[in-house]
């Protein structure tokens, strides 16, 4: 796990999840603000259209990364003694594990 | 291990000089955690909103609720200053007002666009 993300790397991806992540917030508040999603079905077949599906899925990827690197950081600096440590790394992993689960399901289920 | 226990420890928070920088950058680790937190509400709403048009409308109607509308803005708000302080950091990183007197100038700018696109949000929910 330790490999997971270390150095060079956890710089690089926080840079690139947040840049992207940039992106897709001006795009989403652009589109809210041209052309804002009266209703639901207009809401739904936006979201469920196949290129904001799939940016969508990009998006919760990088913020699941960024968070990791992000908080992973946020532990280590502050929490010291090894056995806390660790506990608390494998928990917020469980959490972002269980939470990109959950969007899977919130993606899958709105095109069934 | 004694001397080490001997070392005069002073970090109250509320005595020691805060440059702006040194403000804007913990803000943005502070609300980087709130963020996260806010994660699993937020992905809890975008599930409801599109489960179907009930549902989608009572996520709408949410928006009536000042205790919503108040938490909203301030979501907007740590959002908001996270971001500017997160591409500020970005251009630092590619020595862009990286010296002492633009990194002052533009720490200034995120504290107070953040603050901004808030009063702006309180100004579109309103």
């Amino acid at each position: 796990m330790t490999a997971a993300f270390t150095g060079l790397r956890a710089w690089l991806v926080q840079r690139m999840s947040a840049v992207y992540m940039l992106f897709f917030i001006a795009y989403f508040l652009v589109h809210f603000a041209v052309d804002p999603p009266h209703s639901y079905p207009v809401w739904r077949t936006w979201m469920t259209s196949f290129s904001v599906s799939i940016a969508t899925a990009a998006f919760f990827a990088a913020l699941l990364a960024h968070a990791w690197v992000g908080l992973r950081d946020v532990i280590l600096d502050y929490i010291h003694p090894m056995v806390f440590r660790v506990c608390l790394l494998v928990l917020l992993g469980f959490a972002l594990t269980a939470v990109g689960a959950w969007i899977v399901r919130i993606l899958w289920m709105s095109h069934g | 291990m004694t001397s080490k226990k001997q070392r005069p420890v002073f970090f109250n928070l509320a005595r020691i000089q805060m440059p702006v920088g040194a403000l804007t950058s913990i803000t943005h680790r502070v609300t980087g955690i709130f963020l996260a937190l806010g994660v699993p509400f937020s992905i809890y709403l975008l599930d409801l909103s599109l489960q179907g048009p009930q549902s989608y409308a009572r996520v709408i109607g949410l928006f009536d609720n000042a205790v919503f509308r108040s938490a909203v803005i301030i979501f907007v708000w740590v959002l908001a200053h996270h971001v500017l302080a997160g591409i500020r950091h970005l251009l630092s990183d590619i020595d862009i007002g990286s010296q002492l007197r633009p990194s002052r100038r533009s720490a200034w700018v995120v504290n107070i666009g953040g603050i901004a696109v808030a009063l702006l949000a309180l100004g579109v929910l309103l």
